[in-house]
């Protein structure tokens, strides 16, 4: 009777710290989109943080792209919703302008830490001196190259263009067409939708000697000499050396996967798309550098962030999770898994990475890389086609094009930024 | 001898018998209202509100009286894409049945393979319009992918832009977008050929009366029930285009400078690109207005005469 009296005790104990451990459980909810690699990343990194905080419960939530946005906005207001959320640089002033999201606590992320060992392009996330937003992996573009067509054309495949001047050079040699004229293959592809608004905004126009936008972002200052010089310099790669066409092979990714274009400008996430071409070799190098050796880049990045929605122990736990996340092992797995870059100097620019083929000139890149504030990404995008179009359809000089272009822009600025 | 309905109500609770027929169409009317109340009439209702706030999806609607559609009326990329689609609409109906109507007449008095010719007709009106746009969006494509410039250059021609061209793009898109309804409006009009009773024709015939006189005073005026349905539903359809539009050009959505750009595609970006959701209600509204218009005016013009 005494044995079972205390078995009883024993049976009560035991129950009553298995409820009052699953009492202190926490669970937080995390979103982002779908994408397989990044899926499968995220999980990882979940299954590792619980196994370290046994305390702490992370349901992974994902939505299709398309709907992304729609859901969260639908989400938040209802008091549903993530506890850490996933979202593109450029959303982050009408999430902040929504109350979605909070600024970092300052005890985990103070921003002189994160001024000292994230990448400089980072800043574009902070607000009156609080950072809202962190980025695990970051992403540059590079010039890929076709080493067979390069081969072919007397090129060394070894030694891709540095300058401007060489990757023009490069360009017309590899430029293949028929008797009557007719495009077979590019030197280099020309697809304004793709990367090269990006390659025209951030760099060509930077190397010209303009910038984009004002300091503080509010005024479009690209209708300038250095505009018109670098918007010449693109459209005369199809005006005058025709050594590429736009909407050749529909896309530039498509034409340089069929082996129908030597050089292509693209990010880090056509990585895994190119990953599985068998037809030929290629390399990726850094994007030209001007004849006076300036270079530039565009970086993008997702952040992550702590919704208005925590507070108490699920703030302490989203915390936990966001340095867990913004830590060096969760950007070793992310790139390991979805191959994009590092945010933090010290996680990316190891021995190995930088002596990485691929890897590499990605990761100089972000030295020099601008990230650009957008207000809205795609009306700002479409003012860029437009004006590109203008050019290359319309034969409108560069000059007009551009202030046709800025002036819109500028509306769209405007608009944004007198709520 | 007849009952009065005040009679049989001894076992209907109180109500007569026509009270309670209807109580009864009510409550089996209830079912399809209350779902087109809250399915259709109260979202239209609440765009119509929509329009007149600053609603950007994030942020607490705000009234703005209406000033979106003060900005709608000064907006180039608007009366562009009104132009677009109103061309949509002028050139796909017209060119649409006159394609079906000659193709059904003949496909009446076509009896071999009659069924199989019918359905190779049909086929393109089922397959997936998205699918469909990718396959004529590779078409039009230059050398060496496009069929239809290596057919030009094979010919010793000139390459076409035809996407990429702002004058173009929008009759390449339109294309397709006829040829995937085209079977539809054949079916449509052979049951109608087909309810046109014979012995009209055979009148007609011992009188000793032309083809084209019949097809002018018999045919057509007896059609005109299935010319005003096919009218107004593919008017609908033209005016409500995006599947096409938005797959064939979706790198640059709305083709060149806007070249290919429909109503609908508009509302879409602004709705849910830009998330300027008041603002894509007033062009909502704007199109439900004109769809309205349209069809007012031909159920008038086309039935009243």
């Amino acid at each position: 009777m005494r044995v079972f009296r205390w078995m009883l005790v024993g049976l009560l104990l035991s129950f009553g710290a298995i409820t009052g451990a699953r009492a202190q459980t926490v669970e937080i909810e995390y979103w982002q989109y779908v994408f397989e690699a990044r899926i499968k990343a995220m999980d990882e990194l979940i299954k590792r943080f619980q196994a370290a905080n046994p305390t702490i419960k992370v349901k992974h939530t994902t939505f299709p792209y398309a709907d992304y946005q729609t859901k969260i906005a639908a989400a938040m207001p209802a008091g549903q919703g993530p506890d850490v959320v996933q979202l593109f640089y450029g959303w982050l002033d009408n999430f902040v302008g929504a109350k979605f999201i909070q600024p970092l606590p300052q005890d985990a992320f103070p921003p002189a830490m994160i001024e000292k060992e994230f990448y400089g392009i980072v800043t574009a996330m902070k607000r009156n001196g609080e950072y809202y937003g962190l980025p695990t992996a970051v992403r540059s573009l590079g010039l890929f190259y076709n080493k067979n067509l390069f081969k072919e054309a007397g090129l060394d495949p070894a030694n891709p263009p540095k300058t401007l001047d060489q990757f023009l050079d490069a360009a017309k040699k590899t430029t293949k067409r028929d008797a009557t004229g007719n495009m077979l293959s590019e030197g280099v592809t020309l697809d304004f939708p793709g990367q090269d608004y990006h390659w025209w905004r951030e760099v060509l126009l930077r190397q010209m000697g303009g910038a984009p936008y004002s300091a503080d972002n509010r005024k479009v200052t690209y209708d300038s000499e250095a505009g018109v010089k670098a918007l010449n310099f693109y459209a005369d790669l199809q005006r005058v050396a025709k050594v590429g066409q736009v909407g050749f092979m529909d896309e530039g990714q498509a034409a340089f996967r069929a082996g129908r274009a030597a050089m292509t400008i693209d990010g880090t996430f056509r990585l895994g798309s190119f990953g599985g071409i068998k037809t030929f070799e290629w390399g990726v190098t850094e994007l030209p550098a001007s004849a006076d050796g300036t270079r530039s880049n565009f970086a993008s990045y997702w952040v992550n962030a702590i919704t208005t929605k925590p507070t108490g122990a699920k703030l302490d736990a989203a915390k936990k999770f966001l340095v867990y996340l913004t830590s060096a092992e969760a950007m070793q797995v992310w790139l390991d898994t979805v191959g994009e870059l590092p945010a933090r100097r010290a996680v990316a620019e190891t021995q190995q990475n930088l002596s990485h083929p691929i890897y590499a000139p990605f990761l100089k890149a972000l030295a020099y890389s601008q990230a650009t504030v957008f207000v809205d990404e795609s009306a700002q995008r479409q003012v860029s086609l437009d004006m590109i179009n203008r050019v290359l359809i319309q034969n409108q000089d560069a000059k007009a094009a551009l202030a046709e272009a800025a002036k819109s822009e500028q509306a769209i600025l405007d608009r944004f930024y007198k709520k | 001898m007849n009952v009065s309905p005040s009679d049989s109500d001894a076992g209907g609770g109180g109500l007569s018998l026509r009270q309670q027929q209807v109580v009864w169409a009510w409550a089996f009317l209830a079912v399809p209202i209350l779902f087109y109340g809250l399915i259709r009439f109260y979202p239209t209702a609440e765009a119509f509100y929509l329009s007149t706030t600053n609603w950007n999806l994030l942020s607490k609607p705000a009234f703005v009286g209406l000033a979106n559609f003060e900005r709608l009326w000064d907006d180039p990329v608007f009366w562009k894409v009104f132009r677009n689609t109103v061309l949509y609409l002028a050139i796909g109906t017209p060119v649409s049945l006159l394609l079906s109507f000659t193709i059904a007449y003949h496909l009446d008095r076509v009896r071999f393979m009659h069924g199989f010719i019918r359905a190779l007709y049909f086929l393109p009106f089922l397959t997936t319009a998205a699918a469909m746009a990718w396959v004529w969006r590779w078409f039009y494509q230059p050398v060496p992918i496009g069929l239809f410039n290596d057919m030009l250059v094979g010919l010793g021609l000139a390459q076409q832009p035809f996407l990429r061209s702002t004058t173009q793009a929008l009759p390449s898109v339109l294309a397709p977008a006829i040829w995937a309804g085209l079977g539809f409006q054949v079916v449509i009009f052979l049951a109608g050929l087909r309810a046109i009773p014979m012995t009209y024709y055979e009148a007609a015939r011992i009188d000793g009366v032309g083809n084209l006189t019949i097809l002018r005073r018999i045919t057509l005026p007896l059609l005109k029930p299935t010319l005003v349905f096919l009218v107004v539903f593919s008017s609908i359809g033209f005016l409500r285009i995006f599947d096409q539009v938005y797959n064939m050009t979706s790198g640059d959505p709305g083709g060149p400078l806007n070249a290919t750009k429909p109503l609908v595609l508009m509302i879409y970006q602004t709705a849910f690109s830009s998330f300027q959701m008041g603002y894509a209600a007033a062009q909502t509204v704007v199109l439900f207005v004109v769809l309205l218009a349209v069809s007012l005016l031909q159920l008038r013009l086309l039935r009243d005469r």
